[in-house]
């Protein structure tokens, strides 16, 4: 079946001795790393793999199978149907209470894109969760408005402000004050500028915007159709 | 106070709840002291047995033979033309306008409530020209002042506020005289513009 030739080269090779067989390749157990400051020798030969620096006293039990348990990044993220893009919403809670503003979009955590336009009632992008606000059936057509990409939950985080790595001032840190970046001046910009037109086209919905909700007496929650 | 409608036979009631709320019937027969058989053929209800509790006494009166069928009561339905005639009445108008308000939207609510401001602004600056007129001219003109002010106040009453709100135009004030000023503050700007050009008071729906 195989040519003589070929049968020749495979016996060729010397099988390979029990010795070689054993012999593995060796994994290097230590490396040496470079340590800085004078005096002290260029270099450290430091282990790879250290020993355990502690052993527990006792044996910890295997933990029972659980299910359906995700990390919150990993959740399902509903949206009422009553919300939908560009819708008027309502905000119920935080500084903005009672302003009627308009969802763009619902964001990876599942909390609502919002955005007043600033210049009708001073709310900016802004996060709101879909829970503590109200959606009204009023609706702007917002179908050529494009949100930048670059709006998520990341850039919409709180900083928080550096620890104090001096003793000597705990109380003055850096990032007290919340300062508004360029960034998102250019952002709410972009995104007005393509909402405001459209609100402009519905007539009196811009001063509707800049009302505020309130109760008054006999108006009833539960009666009032939204 | 003596009543002046009378449950019988043929009169067209409302019934005010129930499963057939908000629809009209006509009394066939009465049943005992507490029911009546009812028939509604043109608004929908089947001909059965009714409380009187739950009808409410129209003005309208059906003339059929007590018991007759149901052909003879549609019959005589639409030879009265009761459904018009209702639809026509005031009773009737105030219960639509009722249900309109119940389903304003939020954006509709506010709507009305500028419409309101406005012609509330409108008429504030009527009586306040008619007082001053009337003041400076002593007072024997106040008797007539105060007669053509109610005339304004009555002919500026907008009977279906929500029509005006839906349409987004909400612009058909009645304005007496040219020398209006709307005020163009907050009320909304497009409002006192066409409610300036106007000249002659415009007719409300």
């Amino acid at each position: 079946m195989y040519s003589r030739r070929a049968m020749y080269k495979r016996k060729y090779a010397a099988p390979k001795t029990r010795i070689e067989r054993k012999k593995k390749e060796k994994v290097p157990a230590t490396i040496s790393k470079p340590v800085g400051g004078d005096k002290n020798g260029g270099t450290r030969v430091v282990k790879i793999h250290k020993m355990p620096q502690y052993y527990p006293t006792e044996d910890v039990p295997r933990k029972l199978l659980s299910h359906g348990k995700k990390p919150f990044s990993q959740h399902v993220r509903r949206l009422r149907a009553s919300i939908k893009p560009s819708t008027v919403l309502i905000m119920l809670t935080g500084h903005h209470r009672g302003k009627r503003v308009v969802f763009l979009k619902q964001l990876a955590s599942g909390l609502l894109l919002v955005t007043g336009p600033l210049t009708i009632n001073r709310v900016p992008l802004r996060r709101t969760h879909q829970k503590f606000v109200i959606a009204t059936s009023t609706r702007i057509n917002l179908s050529g408005v494009k949100t930048p990409n670059h709006l998520t939950d990341a850039y919409f985080k709180k900083k928080r402000l550096r620890k104090p790595r001096h003793q000597g001032e705990i109380f003055d840190t850096e990032k007290e004050k919340y300062e508004i970046t360029e960034q998102r001046k250019a952002d709410q910009k972009t995104v007005d500028s393509q909402i405001l037109p459209q609100i402009k086209k519905i007539p009196q919905l811009r001063g509707h915007l800049r009302s505020v909700f309130s109760l008054s007496n006999g108006v009833y929650p539960h009666k009032l159709v939204f | 106070m003596v009543f002046k409608c009378y449950m019988e036979i043929g009169r067209v009631a409302y019934i005010s709840f129930g499963l057939h709320a908000g629809k009209l019937v006509a009394i066939v027969d009465v049943i005992d002291q507490n029911r009546a058989l009812v028939d509604g053929p043109c608004s929908g209800v089947r001909r059965q047995a009714m409380p009187f509790k739950c009808m409410q006494l129209t003005d309208f009166v059906l003339k059929f033979p007590h018991s007759a069928r149901q052909k003879y009561v549609r019959a005589a339905w639409e030879k009265e033309k009761i459904n018009t005639k209702w639809k026509a009445t005031r009773c009737a108008k105030k219960i639509e306008a009722r249900e309109r308000k119940a389903t304003m939207t939020d954006f509709d609510r506010y709507k009305v409530m500028k419409a309101k401001k406005m012609r509330n602004r409108i008429i504030k600056h009527e009586v306040k020209k008619l007082q001053k007129a009337s003041t400076q001219k002593g007072s024997p003109k106040k008797g007539a002042a105060q007669k053509a002010l109610d005339a304004k106040v009555s002919a500026k009453k907008i009977p279906s506020k929500k029509a005006e709100g839906q349409k987004a135009a909400p612009a058909q004030k009645g304005q007496k005289g040219s020398g209006q000023k709307a005020p163009a503050k907050k009320g909304p700007a497009q409002k006192a513009a066409p409610a300036q050009k106007a000249a002659a008071p415009k007719a409300k729906k």
